[in-house]
């Protein structure tokens, strides 16, 4: 692997070695000097032209626990909001010696972009930390990691090395059509042999999504439970602007939405005893997730912030290790 | 001289000879506690602390052992192919003031030993550490020298030193191949 750019050009082999490699690093979180001397002297630089903490955040205790030195370069309050391209700025990042960089920007195939455009030389892995409605591919393996560990083996804490999701029902629920989160999710899932249900208003699923007929598409959540017995189940976030008003409502109202797809009480107590409960954060309480279900026992939601940082530690192990890299 | 060096009753006698060896330097099994380094260190391991358990009844084979994964602490990670991390178990008594014993199949150059010494460093602090090795095959790059030793075989660089061990090949078995062909 040279770069992590989505999910979709994942083969099992190696989305399973990131999962098995981050059970690892997990394991190295438990003990009282967390720190491995692993990627020393190697350079990551987080590059954010969109505000994000978690993910920021995420990738850089990430980086700090391999001992990689890290460079946070965000947009507001440097040159990139002063209109500083994004060639520009891959050289300046060439010239400061990064061996990885870490982007989020708000254009889709940024990423790509930048891994592919020859602007950085050989040796700069990138990783895509979210690129606008595309792909968020360390979000969907820290889900994969949560949803395995929880999942797949006979108790949590079990050994689930070299497992898939095969034979899980996972359903993804609410803006399918911008989120970056589910676009990641839904190509990972089927990658790792899980049944994929979508669930959301017509008006924000993908063009053709239902024709293409890999995933099972319902428009409200009471169809979705009523139609199968889910492991699963991921909330995404209702995220503000595409609300109401204007051109840009996808929805009538907040309001509608609660009723039709947000995740309350009731629709806790139909799942299987032993389903969980995701959200890739922040999260709309009240809107999209009751506060009853993001802080029952079958929420991993807190869970999954921790597990981000292990993902992300296995994706600049197997990216920055190796002589691939050096080359 | 390549071929197979030593065979299973060969391997079960150094290992038998190894256990004593613990037991004499370190007056007793009292905080012995034995870190495999995966992945044939694990089973050779296991098979030492079944030694010990048999020579002195009061040690508790079951929670001295563990094993150490050492990858991320290797010094050679950029030059070689991204290698799969293996798992780390501490023994279920801990490693903190006890006597470990690092247990490997071939003791070569030296640096998988320091890379153990920095991963033990950051697992806790243990009185002593001490190093068991079936095979000794010369040719160190660092100060670093094992305490208890299976067989000593002298190589030339160019050869290559397998173990095979029925937990991992199905056989018990130490093969040199290669040298100035």
């Amino acid at each position: 692997m040279k770069h992590l750019l989505g999910t979709d050009g994942l083969s099992r082999e190696d989305a399973v070695l990131i999962l098995d490699t981050a059970g690892q690093m997990a394991a190295t979180q438990e003990r009282e000097i967390r720190k491995l001397p692993t990627l020393r002297g190697r350079t990551v630089v987080n590059l954010f032209f969109e505000d994000s903490t978690r993910t920021r955040i995420s990738f850089e205790a990430a980086a700090k626990r391999l001992s990689a030195d890290v460079i946070n370069f965000s947009a507001k309050g440097s040159s990139l909001s002063k209109g500083e391209s994004l060639k520009d700025t891959a050289l300046t990042l060439q010239a400061m010696g990064a061996d990885a960089v870490v982007v989020r920007h708000w254009a889709s195939g940024a990423a790509q972009r930048l891994a592919e455009s020859g602007w950085l030389h050989g040796s700069v892995s990138v990783l895509n930390a979210g690129d606008g409605t595309h792909q968020h591919p360390t979000q969907a393996l820290l889900d994969a990691f949560t949803m395995r560990r929880h999942l797949m083996g006979a108790a949590v804490g079990d050994d689930v090395t070299g497992k898939g999701l095969d034979g899980l029902t996972v359903a993804l629920v609410g803006d399918i059509l911008h989120s970056r989160v589910a676009g990641s999710n839904i190509a990972l899932l089927r990658t790792l042999g899980a049944n994929v249900v979508v669930v959301a208003p017509p008006t924000l699923l993908p063009y053709g999504l239902e024709e293409r007929g890999e995933v099972a598409v319902h428009y409200t959540l009471d169809d979705a439970l009523e139609a199968h017995d889910l492991d699963a189940i991921m909330m995404l976030r209702v995220q503000r602007e595409r609300m109401t008003g204007g051109g840009s409502g996808f929805f009538p109202s907040p309001e509608e939405y609660t009723r039709l797809f947000g995740l309350d009480r009731a629709r806790m107590d139909r799942l299987t005893d032993h389903a969980i409960i995701l959200h890739p954060g922040p999260m709309n309480r009240g809107l999209e997730i009751s506060a009853e279900a993001a802080d029952s026992p079958r929420s991993v939601i807190v869970e999954q912030v921790s597990n981000g940082v292990a993902v992300r530690m296995a994706a600049l192990y197997l990216l920055l290790s190796g002589e691939e890299a050096s080359a | 001289m390549t071929g197979t060096i030593l065979g299973a009753p060969d391997i079960g006698r150094a290992l038998t000879r190894i256990a004593h060896e613990i037991l004499e330097r370190n007056e007793g099994h009292e905080d012995i506690v034995l870190l495999g380094i995966p992945t044939r260190g694990v089973p050779l391991a296991q098979r030492l602390a079944a030694n010990l358990a048999e020579v002195e009844p009061g040690f508790d084979a079951t929670q001295r052992i563990g094993a150490l994964d050492i990858t991320m602490y290797r010094d050679d990670l950029r030059s070689q192919p991204t290698r799969t991390i293996g798992a780390t178990t501490l023994p279920s008594v801990g490693i903190d003031g006890k006597v470990v014993v690092l247990v490997d199949d071939v003791f070569h150059t030296g640096r998988t030993i320091r890379a153990a010494l920095d991963a033990i460093k950051d697992e806790g602090r243990p009185r002593a550490v001490q190093l068991a090795v079936l095979v000794d095959r010369g040719h160190r790059e660092l100060p670093i020298r094992a305490d208890f030793v299976g067989k000593n075989i002298p190589t030339s660089r160019t050869e290559r030193v397998d173990v095979h061990l029925a937990e991992t090949d199905g056989e018990d078995a130490v093969i040199l191949t290669g040298g100035h062909a």
